[in-house]
Formats: C-alpha cells, structure tokens, sequence
C-alpha cells in the first residue's frame, strides 16, 4: 500500500443545555444536581454585579484598565466546579475571575490588583493558583510544569487547569505547552475560552482552522468543543478531563464557545470593529439566561428568588468594592521589598533614600545629613 | 579531595545536588543519555534516573517555562540551556516570569530555578554559541548572574545558585571547561552570590574582570615590567556585584581597567566604570579603561580572536592607563 492514510481525526461538539434552557437528560446524567446548579448561577450572577461594579469604576475614574469576564462566566464556574478546590492548581489568565472566586481567592484582591496594587496578587498560603497573567499565552507552560512536579512527586489525585482565550492559540509558547504536556503525559487540562475575538481581530482572521479544539490533535490529546455557555458541557468536559488526568491519561483539551459580551477591555470600544447584529445574537445565548430558564423549568427557581440574588450580589459587589478601596494604601518601599528574598545592598541603598544618585545616597560626601525619605 | 575540571566540578555538584534533595530535577536538550553537548551532566541519568536529569523536547521556551511551573510548585528545577545563544526563545518566560513573580506576588509565589548556560567564545563554535549577554540579565530585575571560572568557584556558586530562592543564571565559560584541573573538595560548600575574589594584589592598577577573560588577564599580567604590580579582581558574580572589593582597591590603585567579552556600549564595564567614578572620584589618576568585545556582531571563528579581549589587548590597555 504505497498511499494510503496513517491518521484521521474527528472534533465533537457537546452541549447539554441548549439556548432556550432545554435539558437534553441522558446527557446530563451524572452532572450537576440542582444544588450545584443554584450555585454555579448565584456564583455567575455576583462575577457579573462585579464587572458592572468594576466597569463603573473605570468610567469614574477609580479603576484603571478591567478586563470584563461578561458573557464568558459558564466556561469557569463550570470549569471550576470540576476541579478539587485546596487540591489541584489554577493557572489563569484574566477572564476567569469567577473560577478564582471558587477556589478561594478573596473577591477584593482582584479588584485591588486591578486598581494598580501588586498586593491584590499576594494569595493567602494554600490557594494552589498563580496571578493573573497579562502577556498572553505564556503562562500555560507554568501549567505544564506544576501538573510535571504532580507526576514528580507521584501525586495522585491532583491535576492542573490553566486557562487561556482563542488568541493565545497563535502564541508560540501555547503550542510549546501543549507538546510539552503531551510529550511528559502530565496532568494538565487546557480550557480555551474561545470568545471569537482576539481583541479586534475576529477568529476566522486568527487562524485558518475550523475549531480551536483540532490543535490538539496534532500533540495526541483528547480533545472536545463544547457549548462554552452551557454550565453541564463545560462541567461534564472538564470532569473527564480531569478523571483521565488523574488516572494517567495525560493531559486533555476542551475548547469553551463562548462569547466576549462586553469590549476587550475598558480601553476598548468594540463598535468599532464588531457588528451590533452579532453581538445582539449573543445576548440572547447569555449563560445566565438560559441556567435561569432551566431553573425555572424545574421549579427550583421565581422572580422573587432573582430579586433575592440581585439584591445579595449587590451588597456582596458593594462590600467586595469597599474592602479594596479600604485597603491601606502599600509603602513607597513595597515595590523594592519582593525583588529578592533578600535584598541585595545597591537596592537596599535605592530603596532607604528612594534615590539614584551616589551623593543623593550618600549627602555626607556634600557635607549634608542624610534623610530617610522611605515611609 | 578530587582534581577536577570546571565541567567536572560542575557534574559532581550536580550529582551531589540530585543525590542531597528529591526535589531537584534536571532538564535540557541532551542532557539525559548524551549526557549533555559539553558532557556537564555526564552519568547523572545513569544514576539518578530519566524522570531526573531529563531530556527534553527541543525547545528553550518550553524548558524554561515548564521549569518555572516545576519551581513554583516547590521543586527545584535546573535547566540546561545548551548554548547562551540560544536564551532568545526563553528569554520571555525568563525575564517576563522568573525574574517577575516574586515581586508581583509580593512573595506569595517565588521560582527557586538555577538556570545553566554555556557561555562566551574562543571554542571555534558555530554561530550564535560564542555570545556574552550576561549584562542583558542584568539588567533585567529579579535575576541574579554568575560566572565562575575556576572548578573550586563553580562548585560554590553552582551550591549557592540551587540553595538560592529566587531564579539564578549560572553562566559556564565554556573556553575553560576543560584547561585545567584544581582541587576541590568532595564535601558540599558555597561561595556566596555577590563575593567577588581578588585573585592578586597588587598596588599600580585595578583589573576587573570575569569568566574567561581572567586568564586572559593573567598572561597580560605575566607580560607587564616586574615594577608594576597590578590587583586582579575576578568578579564572579554579575549582579548582584561586589562593588565594595572594586572600590576598596581602586581607592589603592588610583587606576582601573575593566575588561569583558561583551560589546562595549552598556555591557557590565560601563556599569562598573559609572560605580567607580561614583565611588573613587577623588582617587582616580586615570579614566576608567574598557578593553571589551566590540559593538558588533560576534564574529565566526576566523576573526573570533580579533574580536575578544585578549591578553594583548588588556596588557595594551593597562599600559595605556598607567600612562596617563
């Protein structure tokens, strides 16, 4: 047989509750009870009260540059939910904050971070995650590395998730992960959130493939497409992905079809380059909208208990704003201190008289007495 | 007692390393069965296993990556970088990440990694392995940089680079891997990061200088009238450096010469030259010197000599300083 084929492939795609808050069952099996699923939409609700917050901050002055996680949030509470939260790792970039909520980053600190403070990355001992990552794609290699020690250490039981958005797939460094992770067989899950636009430039412009999930052929790995705003696909794909990790199966891939309803970020407008007809057809695959529907379908959900979680999430965003905002504001010297586990003497030196010039260090050479100006 | 090479000492250290603390691990292209391009890891897979000194895919990005993610999960990853050439693809997740996470963290996440790199020319290699780029990482906050050029150095330095708990890039001269052989001790010990060593004294002139070119600098020493008696500093680590050492003896001296293979324009000299003016004003007889790599492409090995900094260059140099 001088030609013939040595591989095929094939992509499938998963979605358990479609658009209009229908349930397929058989699919369901074995996901999400009731309870998980009030909780994951309570969770998605307050992500959300927070990137209204936050975008009213920026808008006033308050807040620099946000990233707003609108629209994308089924991809991480469902994610999340799928991972052992104090167990395994999170490695994120920036448009999950919910799934960092869950796993015990307090909701302030993101927002402290976002409002120019390095200290809102300071995590409490055990939160088994790294920061938010701003260059983007770089850090699923981080990923790669904590699920390789896992192996390692023989850590059973334990696995890694890192996020990232359809972008990040064009990086160089997504794909020195992606073979890195298969070539070591470590426990690493790859979930993009594909929200059909890397900044302005729309997904048919960032690559010529026809999903994202396909890039994982080519390393060997499982690999799905699931409906990004369906909280039991996202959870269903991420808990077998997570199961084959666990048991030795390597790492999986799972791209989540979502969609960026707000702009990139706040520095951004996106009518400028994103048709409004797009965006309204979006709308209406809100994630929210349809776990609400669901939930009403079922009889665990009314108006009355939407008012009840509108009316809780503001005054958990309201109280999430006001601890950031009451946070001391850091030392001049906070910037030196963390260069080094010890510092050496040259910084030592800047840092005691914030000066850089040899007699601004040292005025005794001009007759004058040094002052210490760091407070 | 062993009598050792710098690329001996340095396997020895790494095998004591892996043998001390489970939590090293090893990884670079070549580095498992091969034993390594220079032989640096010479039997250490033999010994200690392929899921620890391991060979990885060929990609520096993907070795310095996953090397901080090992590191920040506790374990002590040293990876191999083959030559200094090829730091580009890492230099991102190096300088980005490593160097970064401390302080962005404001310490909750930290990468313990000892980075090793062959490093500088005179080998005859092909191109991009005979670079220097240590003033890069310098100037690069979060990295510390050293480089030592004896086996009895490289021992230390290499013990303090891994006991270190920020991210240290150890450069190996790579043209005295195999020159000679000293003495070093079979049992574990450090030099600490940021010691320079006067390796003569000496009261005319002050040259500082590191990697290779110390031996460089040791037979323009040899070259000079027996009245002139020059204090040789031997740097050893780039940053943080051992201005105090420097300053001491050109306070002495009066004069000093710098010599590095480096370019000239913002390598590690200016650095020094701008610390002593800062420091030794009012005792210097002379400008500072530079005698350095020119501020061109590393040449291919026909003209690599003409480029570096060689004995008699320095020894040109010296002269001309003590002139003045």
């Amino acid at each position: 047989m001088p030609h013939h084929t040595v591989f095929e492939a094939k992509i499938e795609h998963l979605q358990i509750l479609d658009e209009n808050g229908n349930l397929d069952k058989k699919l369901a099996k074995d996901t999400l009870n009731n309870d998980q699923v009030l909780y994951l939409y309570e969770q998605m609700r307050v992500c959300r009260a927070l990137d209204d917050i936050a975008f009213k901050l920026q808008r006033s002055g308050r807040m620099g540059t946000y990233p707003q996680n609108k629209g994308q949030e089924a991809n991480a509470v469902g994610s999340a939910l799928a991972m052992t939260k104090g167990n395994d790792w999170i490695v994120p970039s920036y448009r999950e904050n919910a799934a960092l909520f869950m796993h015990g980053m307090p909701m302030h600190m993101v927002i402290q971070y976002w409002m120019g403070d390095e200290r809102g990355s300071q995590f409490p001992a055990d939160l088994n995650m790294t920061p938010l990552s701003v260059p983007i794609g770089t850090h699923m290699l981080h990923a790669v590395g904590i699920a390789w020690s896992m192996k390692q250490r023989k850590e059973a039981d334990r696995a890694v998730i890192t996020y990232f958005g359809d972008g990040a797939t064009s990086e160089g460094d997504f794909h020195n992960a992606m073979n890195f992770a298969s070539v070591m067989q470590v426990p690493t899950i790859f979930y993009c959130q594909n929200n059909s636009w890397a900044i302005s430039l729309p997904f048919e412009k960032q690559m010529n493939s026809a999903t994202v999930a396909q890039k994982a052929i080519a390393y060997d790995m499982p690999t799905i497409r699931v409906d990004g705003n369906d909280i039991f696909a996202v959870y269903k794909a991420t808990q077998d992905a997570r199961k084959r990790a666990i048991e030795g199966g390597g790492p999986s891939f799972i791209e989540g079809v979502t969609y960026r309803l707000a702009d990139h970020t706040t520095a951004d407008d996106a009518s400028r380059y994103r048709d409004p007809k797009e965006l309204d057809e979006w709308i209406e695959r809100d994630p929210l909208i349809r776990t609400r529907k669901y939930m009403e379908s079922v009889g665990i959900w009314d108006d009355k208990k939407q008012e009840e979680l509108d009316t809780r999430a503001e005054k958990i965003v309201k109280e999430v704003i006001e601890a950031a905002i009451s946070v001391p504001a850091p030392n001049k010297s906070d910037f030196f201190d963390y260069m080094y586990a010890e510092l050496p003497e040259d910084l030592r030196k800047q840092r005691d008289t914030m000066r850089t010039t040899s007699i601004g260090q040292n005025p005794s050479q001009i007759g004058l007495k040094a002052q210490p100006q760091n407070a | 007692m062993a009598v050792q090479t710098l690329v001996g000492a340095i396997t020895s250290t790494l095998d004591q390393a892996l043998a001390a603390d489970k939590d090293i691990i090893l990884l670079g292209e070549d580095i498992g069965v091969n034993g390594g391009v220079f032989r640096a890891t010479d039997g250490l897979y033999a010994k200690h296993g392929e899921d620890r000194v391991v060979s990885t895919p060929l990609d520096e990005t993907g070795i310095m990556g996953t090397a901080i993610g090992l590191a920040i999960a506790g374990m002590k990853s040293i990876p191999e970088i083959q030559f200094e050439g090829f730091l580009g693809p890492a230099y991102d997740q190096l300088v980005n990440h490593a160097a970064r996470m401390r302080t962005r963290t404001r310490g909750a996440v930290t990468v313990p990694m000892t980075v090793r790199v062959p490093v500088g020319g005179g080998i005859h290699a092909p191109e991009l392995h005979s670079d220097s780029p240590e003033s890069i990482y310098v100037h690069s906050p979060g990295v510390k940089v050293v480089m030592p050029c004896t086996p009895y150095d490289a021992k230390g330095l290499l013990n303090s680079a891994i006991a270190d708990p920020d991210p240290v890039i150890f450069f190996e001269p790579k043209r005295v891997y195999r020159t000679f052989k000293e003495e070093v001790p079979d049992e574990h010990y450090t030099i600490p990061i940021g010691e320079a060593k006067v390796v003569s004294e000496g009261e005319d002139l002050t040259l500082v200088t590191w990697g290779a070119t110390v031996f460089q600098a040791l037979e323009a020493i040899d070259n000079l009238p027996e009245d002139v008696s020059v204090e040789l500093i031997d740097l050893r680590s780039i940053y943080p450096f051992d201005m105090d050492t420097i300053a001491e003896s050109v306070r002495k001296t009066g004069r000093c010469v710098i010599a590095h293979e480096a370019p000239l324009t913002c390598g590690m000299g200016a650095e020094i030259s701008a610390r002593v003016m800062e420091e030794c004003f009012l005792h210097l007889e002379a400008p500072v010197q530079r005698v350095a790599g020119f501020d061109t492409i590393m040449p291919y090995y026909k003209l690599e000599n003409d480029y570096l900094p060689e004995a008699p260059r320095i020894l040109q140099g010296i002269k001309e300083c003590l002139a003045y």
